[in-house]
């Protein structure tokens, strides 16, 4: 049994999930800092990037360190290699999240604007997917990864009923321009963290059943190919 | 080119003890396979099996059935027949120590009552250009002993050696174990390249080794093979979960 080596791998798990926990907390504050119009919270979550960008640099380090130092196979290989990838995503998770709260800052400024779309929602279910990708990467199971790849064609939706809504907003009240733009960009922001919990979830897949099920395509052991059919 | 083996219902026993248990196994022609397992569980009696080597040793016996290409392994043929057909190399390189480097690779041509000069010189140099060695000895050939030879090129000599009586398969009992990583990684690189010409069957128990050099691996525990697939499956998505357990270092 190679016990240090199981140490290291808790180790960098545990990071891992430290810094999962600190996107999931950006994305919820940008959110409620939309809602509420709170620059606080816009501050806070500019304040803890630093924290998600040497968190992603130490665990690059210690997977880096793993590869070289014990050369790991199989399910432990695949582990080393979807923590690099999720750490990569959980980090570009916190980008949007600034990205986020950079816009809500701008909107501030201007008045108030009653805007035809849930933002809200949106986020609830975006951070509801970022959680249950995390979760499923706890539990290592892949059933729970599946069910996150399911969710992302709802904000998907979402996304684009947000665009028709605003477009539509933009052309019958140009007064508010401006604010239906920085919502616009807002929904997007959110639908591309979705795409991030969707990343994360299809690495946990990878590293528990050793299926690759990115673009929508299932590769089997064998290396064939087999569409994915979303519940969606 | 290498020819292909079938392995079918392999058992094997030193005395009352059964070594191996009921193995069967398509090993590829041309393709090298490689052998894992801990210490005890087979690998080396099974390939021994493969070239009658297994019945050497007193109490031995063996049975099931084995086929090279088109020749039975263990009915009808003459032992002498099937290993001179299956060149063996071993842990520990062993040139014949007072024969010179000609002489070690002339040997087994020689002991088969092969004694053309100039038909011995050829085969001489090209076994030692299949092996990587000409370059370094070439100037030595008669001169020098087998034995004067470093670890890694003694191992090359010994190759050699064993591809001079031109066989079809090329068994390695762990070539690599005794020998540094320079050395090592000169043979893995010829490995790579004689599996053009011929069947390579290594047992190992550096499974980096196994994953750089053979399309196949064989997972033997306890004297069963655990699992037999291609080289990146055992080693990326193994379908057993004792093949995962060893490969992982979780047990043994």
């Amino acid at each position: 049994m190679r016990t240090r080596f199981q140490q290291e791998l808790d180790e960098l798990r545990t990071r891992l999930l430290r810094m999962g926990g600190l996107a999931e907390q950006a994305v919820d504050r940008a959110c409620q800092a939309y809602i509420d119009r709170d620059l606080a919270r816009c501050h806070m979550v500019l304040e803890g990037e630093s924290q998600i960008n040497a968190a992603e640099r130490e665990i690059d380090e210690l997977a880096f360190d793993l590869l070289a130092m014990q050369q790991p196979m199989a399910v432990d290989l695949r582990f080393i290699l979807a923590v690099t990838k999720i750490n990569s995503d959980l980090e570009r998770v916190g980008d949007q999240a600034v990205n986020i709260a950079e816009r809500v800052m701008d909107m501030v400024e201007l008045p108030k604007a009653d805007l035809p779309v849930d933002i809200a929602r949106m986020s609830g279910a975006v951070s509801a997917m970022v959680r249950r990708a995390l979760e499923s990467f706890i539990e290592g199971k892949a059933e729970l990864a599946q069910a996150v790849l399911e969710m992302d064609n709802v904000v998907d939706r979402m996304r684009d009923e947000a665009f028709i809504t605003l477009v539509k907003t933009m052309n019958d009240h140009p007064d508010v321009t401006q604010q239906a733009v920085d919502a616009l960009l807002i929904a997007r922001n959110l639908e591309r963290v979705a795409d991030h919990a969707t990343n994360i979830a299809e690495d946990v897949i990878f590293w528990v059943r050793g299926a690759d099920v990115r673009h929508n395509v299932q590769q089997d052991n064998l290396g064939q190919e087999t569409r994915r059919v979303t519940g969606v | 080119m290498g020819v292909g083996i079938k392995v079918e219902h392999l058992d094997a026993w030193f005395g009352k003890t059964q070594s191996l248990h009921d193995i069967s196994m398509d090993i590829q022609g041309s393709h090298a396979t490689a052998i894992i397992g801990p210490s005890g569980c087979g690998k080396s009696t099974f390939v021994r099996c493969l070239n009658r080597m297994h019945e050497t040793i007193p109490d031995a016996r063996v049975s099931g059935r084995v086929r090279m290409g088109e020749l039975e392994v263990y009915n009808g043929t003459a032992a002498v027949q099937i290993r001179r057909r299956i060149g063996m190399v071993f842990q520990k390189p062993n040139p014949f120590p007072t024969m010179s480097i000609y002489d070690n690779v002339a040997a087994g041509l020689r002991l088969n009552g092969f004694h053309d000069r100039r038909r011995l010189d050829e085969v001489v140099e090209r076994s030692l250009k299949l092996s990587a060695l000409w370059e370094e000895v070439k100037d030595n050939l008669r001169k020098k002993s087998g034995a004067s030879l470093s670890g890694g090129q003694q191992q090359r000599l010994c190759i050699a050696r064993a591809l001079a009586v031109e066989p079809q398969v090329l068994l390695m009992d762990e070539p690599c174990s005794a020998l540094d990583p320079i050395s090592t990684g000169k043979i893995e690189e010829l490995i790579f390249q004689l599996k053009e010409k011929f069947t390579i069957v290594i047992v190992t128990h550096n499974m980096q080794q196994a994953s750089r050099v053979a399309e196949f691996t064989g997972f033997f525990l306890m004297g069963r093979l655990v699992e037999f697939d291609r080289t990146e499956k055992i080693f990326t998505t193994p379908s057993d979960k004792r093949t995962e357990d060893y490969i992982t270092g979780r047990f043994g």
